[in-house]
């Protein structure tokens, strides 16, 4: 990657012009939206979410056309520092100061926490990069939206593959948390399911570990044949990187549980050919993605979106054809009726095409798998993914009677 | 296949390697972090991101300049150590004469800000650096497969630390080094330019921790983010050593990482604990630690 320091000021620059924003511009008093960004923008889930996140909310409301719609929309943007009681504290704040819809939000624990404070306000919650499937399972309420993937999506789609491709002995290398847990459980059962076998699982402590080659020791010395790994972010690269290093790769399949073209792009090519994973987005599928692409490059020319990046673009966009339908700006203060304007409508954008959103808030979008390009077949920068399967969206998510969502009268 | 506790002794074998392997990182950066406290008493918080600023040096090196690993070897020390220099004439050597909490807490500072900056410019999942090809491949030791850049990193650890203990130990420089932090007034009246050794040692030592970068960037993704996980441990090594003990921290920086790694074999859970818990028992039975001297 490389930065001018042009790009760098430029970054600087609309940092201090975000911050400022909802001070120093006069507002027009009747459509006037506030739309906050809760991501983390220092930590290890930034290039997953972050400023490529705003960017891809700033473009949603440029292909809106909330300018020349009458619409006076603020994007406000916050720091949850990967801490819970930060994230709580700043949504508590955003919908206090008017703000109508929070969207993001990397890390589970935060994603819930989050969920909990939109109720309790009323006001509406587009989640795009939390992977917890309890997000429209037992904490599902009428305010929240889970765009983009969850754990159910990515255990069935890589898990299942892994399995239908012969690999049957798994191995698994688990961040202890919350995440962590919940994806090794849910691709264990599918592997278990499918007639495979877990051979071992061996949870390492979060966030501290960066040498990873004890656990990958104990892995091929089990007799598994697939490694998968349920971590996120720069964990998984190390662990893929290290793998490597011991040879791993030559004996075993990995199964990234949850990667991002981001974490692809950091690992570099040479070491992520072959890399089998899921995501519902990838830039380079078909022209409206592309089109997408080249439209939001500008804003976000060295971090490419990924699926929950391109989520916010989508979710924002859906959001404001919602508020326009609903054609009534009080309402729109009433989270609950927002969502369930939004639910209403199918959704339709250059990110995710044609597309739906469940009675439990689940947006139901297709679910992708991809293996990884090598060097030789990439031709250009970010082209990474081929396509190796979809699992369509009415299967690839977890059906409404097992969730125990309480919206849900079963 | 022969037991030991239940476990295969390969795998017991392998982790008493890896453990090592990891212990030479432990000891590379306390060498550093030892030197810097024993001679100029400054707690330096900023160690691990000068371990990271080393990485990405030799990571920019390649990528800009097309610099090898075997140059940066030399140069990424050396520019990581002028950028100590710098800070150590324009920040550092002003807390010299105030509460010990001042220096902590101002490279503490210097720590979050060079990792602001670099996570602004390079994001946080960091970039790839791939080592020497000579280095690449494994060796089969029938009992695991080693990387063989990994055997080479224990090689170079033992080399740098056995260097830097016999030029601080046994030479008429570091007889000097040692003579001026005891009496600086004194070794002044010699002639001897003391603030100037200073500044030059506290370059030596985060060029320590620079070097160490540059093992550590073909082995671990380089992120801003790389010192801060191992910057707690090494404190730790420190502190169970003998704050200021170079022989201590080495030697518990190898045996702390051996440590650990049976820990992630028997109760992975509480590998990150286990050299806290270590810290807290050797407190508790030599106040000093392991190679201290009482003050």
């Amino acid at each position: 990657m490389t930065i001018s320091r042009r790009t760098l000021l430029g970054t600087a620059a609309t940092g201090v012009a975000a911050a400022a924003l909802p001070f120093g511009r006069a507002r027009a008093a009747s459509k006037s939206l506030k739309i906050a960004v809760i991501s983390d923008f220092s930590g290890p889930y930034r290039d997953i979410g972050g400023p490529t996140s705003v960017a891809c909310v700033h473009q949603a409301l440029a292909d809106f056309g909330a300018k020349d719609k009458g619409y006076d929309v603020t994007v406000l943007q916050g720091d949850h520092q990967e801490s819970p009681a930060v994230g709580t504290a700043l949504a508590q704040r955003f919908y206090d100061q008017g703000v109508d819809l929070v969207i993001d939000v990397p890390n589970s624990a935060i994603g819930i926490a989050i969920e909990g404070v939109a109720h309790d306000k009323n006001r509406a919650y587009i989640n795009t990069n939390s992977a917890s499937s309890e997000i429209t399972g037992k904490f599902c309420n009428a305010q929240t939206v889970h765009w983009t993937y969850d754990t159910y999506m990515l255990s069935h789609s890589t898990g299942g593959a892994m399995v239908k491709g012969g690999g049957k002995k798994w191995f698994f290398i688990t961040a202890d948390y919350a995440f962590g847990h919940l994806l090794h459980d849910q691709t264990a059962a599918v592997v278990k399911q499918m007639g495979g076998q877990e051979m071992g699982n061996v949870n390492f402590p979060f966030p501290q570990t960066t040498d990873f080659s004890s656990f990958l020791i104990q892995a091929q010395s089990s007799g598994a044949d697939v490694l998968g790994l349920a971590s996120a972010g720069k964990d998984t690269v190390n662990l893929v990187k290290q793998a490597h290093q011991f040879g791993i790769n030559k004996t075993m399949k990995i199964a990234g549980l949850l990667v991002f073209i981001n974490d692809v792009h950091g690992m570099g090519l040479d070491i992520a050919q072959g890399l089998t994973l899921t995501e519902s987005f990838y830039w380079n599928m078909n022209d409206r993605t592309r089109a997408f692409m080249a439209r939001v490059k500008p804003r976000t020319p060295n971090n490419y979106p990924s699926m929950g990046q391109a989520g916010c673009y989508s979710g924002v966009l859906h959001f404001m054809k919602a508020v326009e339908a609903m054609n009534n700006m009080a309402d729109v203060k009433n989270g609950a009726a927002v969502v369930a304007q939004m639910k209403k409508m199918p959704t339709d954008d250059d990110a995710y095409g044609k597309a739906s959103i469940r009675e439990d808030g689940r947006f139901m979008c297709n679910a992708y798998l991809f293996r990884v390009k090598t060097p030789a077949e990439s031709k250009g920068p970010w082209d990474y993914y081929d396509l190796l399967a979809t699992t369509p969206a009415d299967q690839a998510f977890m059906p409404m009677a097992a969730e125990g969502c309480p919206l849900i009268k079963t | 296949m022969m037991m030991i506790l239940g476990k295969p002794a390969p795998l017991l074998f392998g982790q008493l390697l890896l453990g090592i392997i990891n212990g030479s990182f432990y000891a590379m950066l306390s060498l550093g972090l030892a030197i810097i406290f024993g001679l100029l008493n400054v707690i330096n918080f900023a160690h691990g991101a000068l371990f990271m600023v080393g990485a990405f040096v030799t990571w920019g090196l390649l990528h800009y300049l097309g610099i090898g690993f075997w140059p940066a070897l030399i140069v990424a020390p050396v520019m990581v150590g002028a950028f100590g220099l710098l800070i150590e004439r324009t920040l550092i050597r002003f807390t010299y004469k105030l509460d010990i909490l001042y220096g902590l807490l101002l490279t503490f500072g210097l720590a979050l800000v060079l990792e602001g900056i670099f996570t602004n410019a390079f994001g946080s999942s960091g970039v790839s650096y791939d080592g020497p090809n000579i280095l690449s491949g494994t060796l089969n030791l029938g009992f695991m497969y080693l990387p063989v850049y990994r055997a080479f990193v224990v090689f170079a650890a033992i080399v740098i630390c056995f260097g830097v203990w016999f030029t601080i130990e046994k030479t008429s420089l570091g007889a000097l080094l040692r003579a001026a932090t005891e009496n600086p007034a004194l070794v002044q009246s010699f002639g001897v330019n003391v603030p100037r050794l200073i500044s030059l040692t506290f370059a030596g030592g985060v060029a320590l921790a620079g070097l160490a970068g540059v093992l550590a960037a073909p082995l671990y993704s380089v992120n801003p983010g790389m010192g801060t996980s191992l910057i707690n441990t090494v404190f730790a090594v420190v502190v169970i050593g003998g704050m200021g003990s170079i022989g201590g921290a080495i030697l518990t920086g190898f045996g702390l990482g051996i440590i650990q790694g049976f820990t992630e074999v028997f109760y992975p859970a509480a590998s990150s604990v286990v050299v806290f818990a270590v810290m807290a028992v050797v407190l508790l039975a030599r106040p000093a630690g392991l190679f201290g001297r009482v003050a």
